[in-house]
């Protein structure tokens, strides 16, 4: 059984920054991730963030990533176990992973779960068929692999993630034949939506799928307008030749290791399904483990890198690692964080931020 | 179904390896995943579901959904969307929810 | 309208263009950028404090046209590509845009192209005065184009059919 300080769960923006923030602070920190790259998401993100300097706005999410890996790979204090993944989390504390086939087992004093989300899926007949997948998926078989995911393509869902994989597909080289969204309004930043609309691809909001067909692979889509009452309306049928259809319907928190650790967990629709009560901290009720990213709600890269740090710091601290210019530092993660969720576009997140948060216990 | 150019990317391929499909010769990059290198040769469906038998595809790409999960060499329930390719893989589609020997 | 359909209105297009009088002067950036969201590249990229500072970086970008001597800097740090520069002094009958191009093939210089309006609908054929891609554009190249007078307010984007 090896003793470790902080052992950090997933290897994606908010992982590699906790694990930055707790090595600065002096902590010994075992990162682990179940690929066999760090970076996460990060590393299919062609596009410019957004934000301030401080989270990378106007650099490339792909280009962000190598910055944080550098860092990581850089730092003396961090030991980094890719192909790994956590089994299970145990009542004492001790935490069971697999790499390569071998079992290990890890005893940490402080845990920190970043562990993401992953993409909801839509109901409709044949919605199981080949030719429809995640946005996500064709992000990555795009943009890591260089493989495209078909010929004409269905994008349902224009919140960032649709928006931001149309433009990527029209990139690659691929037809983006329209982008639908059941809501009556458009989810996404509106400049990503009028840069996608200004090379003709329309922007179908109250539009869902009716079905999908085709033989052994997606070769036809029904679309259907809806009404207020977001019910289909009769004769609205608009039928597309697509064999791809992209599902960008949301995203749902990682978070069964959460569940198995005995953390309290709440239903809150804002962050995508059921996530931890964490205190201001992002320490959850079970005092060992910490979250940090979309696994404790759905938001974007650039909060979940924020509350990496803030993870790590605040781990880091609990068992007497305090990063030298803690009060500064943490005071300034948490304005970025503040900021980044000011706006309208934060509206949902304070909303369930609300729902989420509970008062620090005496522990 | 390969991007041979990209505005934004270079891909670092790994050298190019033979492997079968259900007894076909199929060729990809080394290190890719085995769903990267099937799609690329336009192979799509990848298993049955179990029960209703209907096809299947991949659909997260990134090892959670289980919606990929094929035979390699001799090893059911692969997820081939994370598995790296090797030279003389065997991939078979999966029937049933597979067994180990 | 542009948020049911990510098309900005006439009046949204209206209010980030700038006065005639700043127009005859010379460049000038046009930034069409109508969301509070939490990103400041635009101000943050300006040497010239045209864009003003943000004081929440929720705010929408307030440029000083009377400041801004159209230097191109915002338009490729743009994450979202909503900024172009429009010089109305290029000629009698012509305008030029820069605006930010990430699509393969990229045009080449003296090539005509398909100039597409915010729909994406052709408006006409405009020539390509000047293709930058330097190593700060980070691969968001400037494509410099000679545009009919007449599609002033209605051009924003190019086809390249090669």
């Amino acid at each position: 059984m090896k003793h470790i300080e902080i052992l950090i769960v997933g290897g994606g923006p908010a992982g590699l920054c906790a694990a930055i923030s707790a090595a600065q602070s002096g902590a010994k920190v075992m990162l682990v991730e179940r690929h066999d790259h760090l970076g996460g998401q990060l590393i299919k993100q062609t596009h410019m963030f957004f934000g301030s300097e401080k989270q990378y706005a106007g650099t490339r999410g792909i280009d962000i990533s190598t910055i944080l890996t550098d860092e990581i790979a850089n730092s003396e204090n961090i030991e980094v176990l890719n192909n790994a993944t956590v089994l299970a989390i145990y009542e004492d504390g001790v935490i069971t992973l697999e790499q390569n086939h071998k079992y290990i087992k890890v005893k940490p004093e402080r845990v920190i779960i970043a562990t993401g989300a992953s993409e909801k899926s839509l109901a409709f007949p044949n919605n199981d068929m080949p030719g429809i997948y995640g946005a996500g998926a064709v992000q990555t078989l795009m943009n890591i692999h260089g493989v495209k995911p078909g010929h004409n393509v269905l994008m349902v869902g224009a919140g960032n993630i649709g928006l931001i994989v149309s433009y990527q597909l029209m990139q690659a080289g691929v037809n983006v034949k329209a982008i639908l969204d059941a809501s009556p309004k458009i989810g996404g930043y509106l400049v990503h939506a009028s840069k996608i609309r200004r090379m003709g691809i329309p922007i179908l909001t109250r539009h869902t799928v009716l079905k999908a067909d085709g033989k052994d692979s997606l070769e036809h889509a029904t679309v259907v307008e809806l009404d207020e009452r977001w019910q289909p309306i009769p004769g609205s049928e608009k039928e597309f030749d697509v064999d791809v259809m992209c599902v960008s319907v949301g995203l749902s928190p990682l978070s069964e290791l959460l569940f198995q650790a005995g953390c309290e967990m709440k239903m809150v629709r804002e962050f995508g399904g059921y996530v931890p009560l964490r205190t201001e901290h992002l320490r959850t009720t079970n005092p060992q483990i910490y979250i940090a990213g979309d696994v404790g709600g759905i938001e974007e890269a650039s909060s979940a890198m924020v509350e990496g740090h803030l993870a790590g710091l605040a781990a880091a601290k609990s068992i007497g690692y305090e990063h030298p210019e803690f009060e500064r530092v943490y005071v300034d993660y948490n304005e970025q964080l503040e900021a980044l969720r000011a706006g309208h576009a934060g509206d949902h997140i304070r909303a369930g931020m609300s729902k989420a948060l509970i008062k620090e216990a005496s522990c | 179904m390969r991007i041979h150019e990209h505005p934004v990317l270079t891909y670092e391929k790994g050298r190019e390896v033979e492997f079968t499909c259900n007894g076909e010769i199929v060729v990809g990059y080394e290190g890719e995943t085995i769903a990267a290198a099937l799609h690329a040769a336009g192979i799509k469906v990848l298993k049955h579901s179990i029960q209703n038998h209907r096809p299947r595809g991949f659909y997260c790409a990134i090892g959670n959904c289980s919606s990929c999960l094929m035979e390699v060499d001799g090893v059911p329930n692969v997820r081939i969307c994370v598995e790296p390719l090797k030279e003389g893989m065997i991939v078979k589609t999966q029937e049933g929810k597979g067994a180990l020997e | 309208m542009l948020e049911t359909t990510g098309i900005p209105s006439l009046e949204q297009v209206n209010s980030s263009f700038p006065s005639m009088e700043r127009l005859m002067q010379g460049p000038v950036a046009i930034v069409e950028c109508f969301q509070r969201i939490p990103c400041n590249p635009c101000a943050t990229s300006c040497k010239r404090g045209a864009i003003v500072p943000f004081e929440d970086i929720n705010d929408l970008p307030n440029i000083k046209h009377e400041t801004c001597n159209g230097c191109s800097l915002c338009v490729f740090n743009c994450p979202g590509l909503a900024i172009m520069v429009i010089d109305y002094t290029y000629s009698e009958t012509e305008v030029t845009f820069k605006i930010p191009y990430e699509f393969i093939p990229l045009p080449s210089e003296g090539d005509f192209v398909q100039g597409l309006d915010r729909e994406g609908q052709y408006l006409c054929d405009v020539k390509v005065l000047k293709v930058q891609n330097t190593k700060a554009m980070d691969r968001t190249p400037v494509i410099t184009l000679a545009v009919d007078k007449a599609y002033l307010k209605t051009f924003r984007n190019i086809k390249v059919v090669k």
